[in-house]
């Protein structure tokens, strides 16, 4: 048993429910009172602390390092380089089946090579007393350099971009019909080019590690969105079996994407404090997140589209260009969602990818389809507008029955309800379509909208579920909480599937020596746990009768699960009198003092086993039907017709996300996504010198995130309809909400003031 | 950072004997711009002398109708202060939109005022500046520019001046008041700041020896008609692009009395002289507003990412004037 | 200023921190962030960025909000530094403390002690009357607390996870509650 999903709700089993009601964060005590440690955070008497000197050149090789002033500080213990650095493993090649082959930030062999791949690349580790002497010894480490050519404009290099290949897992590109011919002779067309900036995560809580030895053991505390590819990495790379590295990680300060690889610094402090004996901590400077670890990549996009007069689509095309690191970094799905949301007669989708001597990309936030969804999103608001049409029933005209490149089924499709509901909500039938046409005093008013889509996705997850005589539960899983309030929403389920109160559950998490749990990626964690969740609950409940059924006392004596459910604490007949005990009192009645169910396995053969089990479902799954989070984006925008400012005034975002377990963590999730989409739309961008490939804005002043002062308030809600083919009909809400954001600002500036602009950041100059 | 020492200055020469004694020494106030630099390696002082206990922290009336500001007073209290926002509103406004409110309560008067560019290659030290190493050259030029001068610039640097505070002070005419062991020195606000020329490195008229004791402002009644206008790339917590601190007081539709300067665009806070000849006495009309600004903007000269720069401010001065004379000032 | 750590001249600082005076010696570039952090073991209070750029770290000073990543150690000699750790009332938490869970005010958390520590001196300067960017007539004696108002005053504290609605309605509950007076006086 058992990674099948569950696909009905556990009935409702107390009178008390738990799912879907807005319960208050159970990590919300030490979240506002300090009280919750971060992983710079854990003391251990003799820490050492390190800092990081950062290679200046693009590419090259080292030809020098001067470490005598750095050595000379008072304080410092180390200074660490190519030149004395113990050999470590490079990483190993990507293995499908070994999925945390995947979590090399880079491929670099960092201090085991006098090879620069990038501007920011680590080429010197210092270690001392205190962060001070550690962050002066840095400044003063002279490195020299033998420059090799490189290229890292992207604009200069992005003809020169290579076709996507298509793996097991990623589609570079598809076709269906003959796009281009359906497009010169449609009646209306557009052929419009988009371009997005580079992008940085910026989690507030820079990248930091704490990591302590013991012989060979050796245990790391270290802000992951996947632990579990932490271990295996430090462990490949430092030749030490997995079970000698243990990954502490229950609070994550913000990730995005940006924790999800294994990147320079978690390795170096490993480093560090192997080579000095001490244990060591690393928090990176903000520059230095921007320095090593990736961001998103930047893309050019075309999107075309070609219609009748009636705004049936004929042909869409969209392609882009994004880039890849020449050491690393992974093809992003910016035209995923253009191969799902319009019913196009004639399709073509294509991704292409350029490598360039820079820091490799990585995901972050809606990885593809935040920046995907800005083009093909505003590339319909505009034929919309060419066909005088609402953009609105341009869609609804467009909407598809199956999925549009190749007929599979939708396990769940509800985009007609959500902009229903949206344009209800916001007020849609209030606007005047001719842009320019709406004004609040002296500021111009526009109103857009723009679809939301993200595919589902689901990994395997190990847990255990201990129930104790005093009717306690303990689900144990190695999850991952940045904020997304897993450890919450899983205590609710557990709590409905066993029907005990809510408080009686608690949940261990973030560490390695639990069983394996997924990675907080792909917007799957809360799926991928809860469908080995329901499992492990429903074994234990199986064990809990048969224990029942073996006394002579019970009344569940000679009863079978299909007659007993789960409530008030125990389990009780269905139907009729609701004969039945409490687990206390099964529990102790045979004598035992805890019972517990597992779900996988954390044997070797066990986690093999896990692996093939997913790709199998995942494939099979592939195969069967095209699963996604969707959802309509309703924006109104403020623009200042002197200066071009642009302030979002009013959002409503409609989502169909399945069954939502917490209301409260889920509109906060959701919100955070179109927050996240604001500052794409109208001031992220991190700089990237097109001279010789740094950045040049590392800095929290710099690159502007939003601030309070942006963000108005938002409206989200949901359609709350179970997506049948998943745990508990649920479908992850982590990335929806920041897909199709950009594109609803895009179109209402362009209601508000008549001007397309297709480059993201939407700043004032562009609409001067 | 590099070590360092540490002196905290009881009175005013205690701070200036500190001064003139100590080797390679700075002053520190909040330390919001001095702490920084000091990580980034670009401020390296062997000694820093605290003056934040300097008893200059006093708003107060002067007998010919200003008002004295104490260098120590915070960013925070200075916007607060009774007197600024009925008689200087553009000041209090100016103040209220930099930084963060942590960060004004932090700031003073006097660091404020000698707070260096945020030039983004004067901030790397990978980059050539000749700020930071005179002679070195200039990667902003052809770089990254937005942030960078319209006016004023030179071939060895077009950084711009981040203060917002420093522009309303501009236009009010300020005066900043120094000493050193040499004695008292009043300097206006106006020639405190110097446009780069050859020597970027050379930022202020402030002796290194030198602190700044106050500033004060002279009777203006004009300012209690006055606002700052700021533009940025975001509502709140970023530095200009472009800001106008004006004040504007008309007689019969005529332009009676005027004050201008512009932020984000210059070196130092930009006073609008030009500008200001043109529009006092003329109709306040938008035509003359017009006028008025392409006056002061036609020397303007862009760098490669930030022309807009020059239609932003015209618009913005224009916006700012035409919005004082028809709705009044903020106070 | 004779004792030597590391080979580099110490002063002693004594502060009082959450109530409790705090004796420490400390190399003037320590930062007053870092001597909470790693000197004092309050790791509450967080490093978002180092640059003042983020409000991450924000701390009360005699009940005024600062940067303490900015702020040399040395610099607040005998002062009363109060941290997250430190504005609960006993067993009672904050108001703002309880506000933010209920309005869910937070995701990751990192931002979050930042964010409560800014609210209190936010309240406390609204309370003594001061102005604000957005605040229309600067000569007005009281200004109202409306949601622009609460969030130009609080846009010194980054929140990357998009809390920002619910760290609005946080605060304005407080603020307009009862418990919000109690804020103001206290924090008076
Ligand atoms: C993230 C961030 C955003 C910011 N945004 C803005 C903004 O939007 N607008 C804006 O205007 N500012 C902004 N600032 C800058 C801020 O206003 C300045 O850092 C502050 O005003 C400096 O004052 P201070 O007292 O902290 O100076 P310090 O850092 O203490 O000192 C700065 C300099 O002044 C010298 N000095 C200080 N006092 C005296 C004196 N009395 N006599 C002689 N020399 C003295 C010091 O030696 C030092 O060289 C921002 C800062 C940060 C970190
Ligand atoms: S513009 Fe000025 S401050 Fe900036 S790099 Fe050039 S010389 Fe330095
Ligand atoms: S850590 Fe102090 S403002 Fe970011
Ligand atoms: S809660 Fe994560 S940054 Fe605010």
């Amino acid at each position: 048993m058992t990674q099948a999903p569950v696909h009905s709700r556990p009935a409702p089993a107390t009178a008390e429910r738990s799912v879907g009601k807005p319960i208050d964060r159970v990590d919300g005590r030490v979240k506002t009172t300090g009280a919750a440690r971060y992983s710079a955070e854990y003391p251990y008497p003799d820490i050492a602390h390190a800092a990081l000197v950062h290679a200046t050149v693009s590419r090259g090789r080292i030809a020098g390092i001067d470490a005598a002033a750095a050595s000379a500080v008072p304080g410092v213990l180390a200074v660490i380089t190519h030149l004395n650095a113990p050999a470590m493993k490079p990483p190993p090649p990507v293995s499908m089946m070994n999925l945390s082959t995947l979590a090399s930030g880079t491929t670099v062999n960092y201090l085991n090579t006098d090879e620069v791949h990038w501007d920011g690349q680590p080429v010197a580790v210092v270690v001392a007393e205190t962060l001070e002497a550690a962050r002066q010894g840095a400044s003063l480490v002279r490195v020299t350099y033998e420059t090799l050519p490189a290229t890292f404009d992207f604009a200069a290099e992005e003809k020169n971009a290579k076709p996507q290949k298509s793996d097991l897992v990623q589609s570079g590109g598809a076709t269906k019909g003959d796009a281009e011919a359906a497009l010169a002779a449609a009646p209306v067309a557009v052929d419009l080019r988009f371009t997005t900036p580079p992008h940085n995560h910026n989690a507030i809580e820079p990248h930091a590690t704490t990591a302590a030895w013991d012989g060979d053991r050796v245990t790391v505390h270290d802000g992951a969105q996947n632990m579990y590819w932490v271990r295996d990495n430090l462990a490949m790379k430092f030749g030490i079996p997995a079970a000698n590295v243990r990954v502490i990680s229950p609070y994550v300060g913000g990730a995005f994407g940006g924790k999800t690889m294994v990147w320079a610094g978690t390795i170096l402090t490993v480093l560090a404090a192997r080579v000095t004996g001490r244990p060591v901590r690393l928090m990176l400077t903000r520059e230095g997140v921007y320095r090593t670890v990736g961001g998103r990549t930047p893309s050019t996009q075309r999107v075309a589209l070609g219609a009748e007069a009636d705004g049936r689509l004929t042909a869409l095309v969209h392609t882009s260009v994004t880039r890849l690191g020449r050491v690393g970094g992974g093809p992003e799905q910016v035209t995923s969602q253009s191969r799902h949301l319009y019913d196009a007669e004639n399709i073509l989708v294509q991704q292409n990818l350029v490598k360039l001597d820079l820091l490799p990309n990585t995901v972050m936030r809606a990885p593809g389809e935040s920046i995907g969804t800005f083009a093909l999103e505003s590339a319909i608001d505009e034929l919309a507008s060419e066909l005088g049409m609402d953009p609105i029933a341009l869609r609804m005209r467009n909407e598809p029955e199956r999925n549009p490149i190749d007929g599979k089924r939708f396990a769940h499709r509800m985009l007609r309800e959500a902009y229903a509901r949206g344009a209800e909500r916001f007020g849609w039938s209030e606007r005047t379509p001719e842009p320019r046409s709406m004004r609040d005093g002296r500021w111009l008013v526009g109103m857009g909208v723009a679809s939301a889509y993200h595919p589902s996705w689901q990994f395997a997850a190990n847990v255990t579920v201990r129930l104790s005589p005093d009717g306690t539960v303990v689900v144990r899983c190695g999850f991952h909480e940045m904020g997304m309030g897993g450890a919450t929403a899983q205590a609710q389920i557990a709590a409905d599937a066993l029907g005990v109160p809510f408080e009686a559950v608690r949940m261990e998490y973030g560490d390695t020596a639990l069983p394996t749990g997924p990675g907080a990626g792909g917007s799957g964690q809360t799926a991928s746990i809860a469908a080995s969740l329901l499992s492990a609950c429903e074994k234990l409940k199986r064990s809990v009768l048969a224990l029942a059924r073996r006394s002579g006392d019970s009344p569940l004596r000679g009863q079978r699960m299909t007659g007993v459910e789960a409530r008030d604490g125990g389990l009780y007949r269905t139907g009729g009198a609701g004969l039945g005990e409490s687990y206390a009192k099964i529990l102790t009645r045979a004598g035992r003092d805890s019972m517990e169910a597992r779900v996988g396995s954390d044997t070797r053969v066990g986690a093999i086993a896990g692996q093939v089990r997913f790709m199998s479902k995942l494939m099979l799954d592939r195969r069967r039907w095209v699963k996604a989070a969707s959802g309509a984006q309703f924006c109104e925008v403020r623009v200042d017709p002197d200066t071009g400012e642009v302030r979002v005034s009013r959002w409503v975002g409609v989502f169909d996300v399945g069954t939502v377990i917490n209301a409260k963590t889920t509109a906060s999730q959701l919100r955070g996504g179109i927050v996240m989409g604001i500052g794409m739309a109208l001031s992220e961008e991190t700089l990237v010198d097109p001279r010789n490939g740094r950045i040049m804005n590392p800095s929290l002043a710099e690159y502007h995130v939003p601030v309070h002062a942006d963000i108005p308030a938002i409206d989200v809600s949901w359609l709350d309809e179970p997506d049948p083919t998943m745990p508990l009909g649920l479908i992850g809400v982590g990335e929806v909400s920041i897909t199709g954001a950009a594109a609803a600002i895009a179109n209402a500036v362009h209601h508000a003031t008549g001007r397309r602009v297709r480059d993201l950041p939407i700043t004032l100059d562009r609409l001067l | 950072m590099k070590a360092f020492s540490y002196v905290s200055a009881a009175d005013v020469p205690a701070a200036l004997r500190a001064i003139s004694t100590e080797p390679n020494a700075k002053f520190i106030g909040g330390g919001t711009n001095l702490v920084d630099l000091m990580r980034e390696e670009i401020e390296r002082p062997d000694t820093i002398i605290d003056i934040t206990r300097l008893p200059l922290s006093g708003v107060e009336e002067l007998p010919g109708g200003g008002v004295r500001i104490g260098a120590m007073v915070r960013n925070s209290h200075l916007a607060a202060h009774r007197l600024i926002r009925t008689r200087y509103p553009m000041l209090s406004q100016a103040v209220l939109t930099g930084a963060s409110a942590q960060l004004r309560n932090m700031a003073t008067v006097g660091g404020n005022l000698l707070q260096r560019t945020r030039c983004l290659y004067f901030y790397d030290g990978a980059a050539a500046c000749s700020k930071r190493e005179p002679g070195r050259g200039c990667d902003a030029i052809g770089g990254f520019t937005r942030g960078h001068a319209i006016l004023g610039a030179s071939e060895a640097c077009v950084a711009t001046h981040p203060s917002d505070m420093c522009v309303a002070l501009a236009a009010l005419d300020a005066t900043v008041v120094a000493e050193s062991v040499r004695g008292v020195r009043r300097i206006p606000m106006t020639e405190f700041h110097v446009l780069p020329g050859d020597t970027p490195d050379v930022e202020t008229t402030l002796a290194a020896d030198e602190l700044v004791t106050a500033v004060e402002l002279p009777e203006i009644p004009v300012a209690a008609t006055s606002a700052y206008r700021k533009v940025r790339d975001r509502a709140s917590y970023a530095f200009a692009l472009v800001s106008v601190a004006a004040a504007l007081e008309t007689t019969d539709g005529a332009i009676s009395a005027v004050r201008l300067a512009l932020g984000g665009v210059a070196a130092k806070p930009w006073r609008a002289h030009q500008a200001e000849r043109v529009l006092l006495g003329a109709p306040a009309t938008d035509e003359t507003f017009e006028r008025a600004a392409d006056a002061e903007l036609a020397p303007a000269v862009a760098q490669s990412q930030n022309a807009f720069k020059i239609e932003l401010a015209r618009r913005v001065i224009v916006a700012t004037l035409r919005r004082l004379h028809t709705e009044g000032s903020a106070a | 200023m004779d004792v030597r750590m590391g080979g580099r001249p110490v002063v002693e600082i004594r502060m009082r921190v959450n109530g409790v005076m705090e004796s420490l010696d400390l190399e003037p570039r320590v930062s007053l962030l870092d001597a909470l952090r790693e000197h004092l073991g309050l790791t509450g209070t967080k490093k978002g960025c180092d640059q003042g750029a983020c409000g991450a770290c924000t701390v009360l000073v005699d009940g005024e909000r600062i940067n303490s990543c900015l702020a040399l150690a040395v610099q607040y000699d005998g002062r009363a530094i109060t941290t997250i750790e430190g504005v609960a009332d006993g067993e009672h938490t904050h108001p703002l403390q309880s506000a933010f869970v209920r309005h869910d005010g937070f995701q990751c958390g990192y931002c979050t002690s930042g964010q409560i520590c800014s609210a209190i001196g936010m309240l406390a300067e609204h309370g003594a009357g001061a102005p604000s960017a957005v605040t229309e007539h600067l000569s007005a004696d009281t200004i109202e607390l409306s949601d622009a108002e609460i969030r130009e005053r609080m846009s010194g504290n980054l929140c990357r996870c998009g809390a920002y609605n619910g760290i609005v309605g946080a605060i304005r509950e407080v603020a307009s509650g009862e418990s919000g007076r109690d804020v103001m006086e206290a924090a008076r």
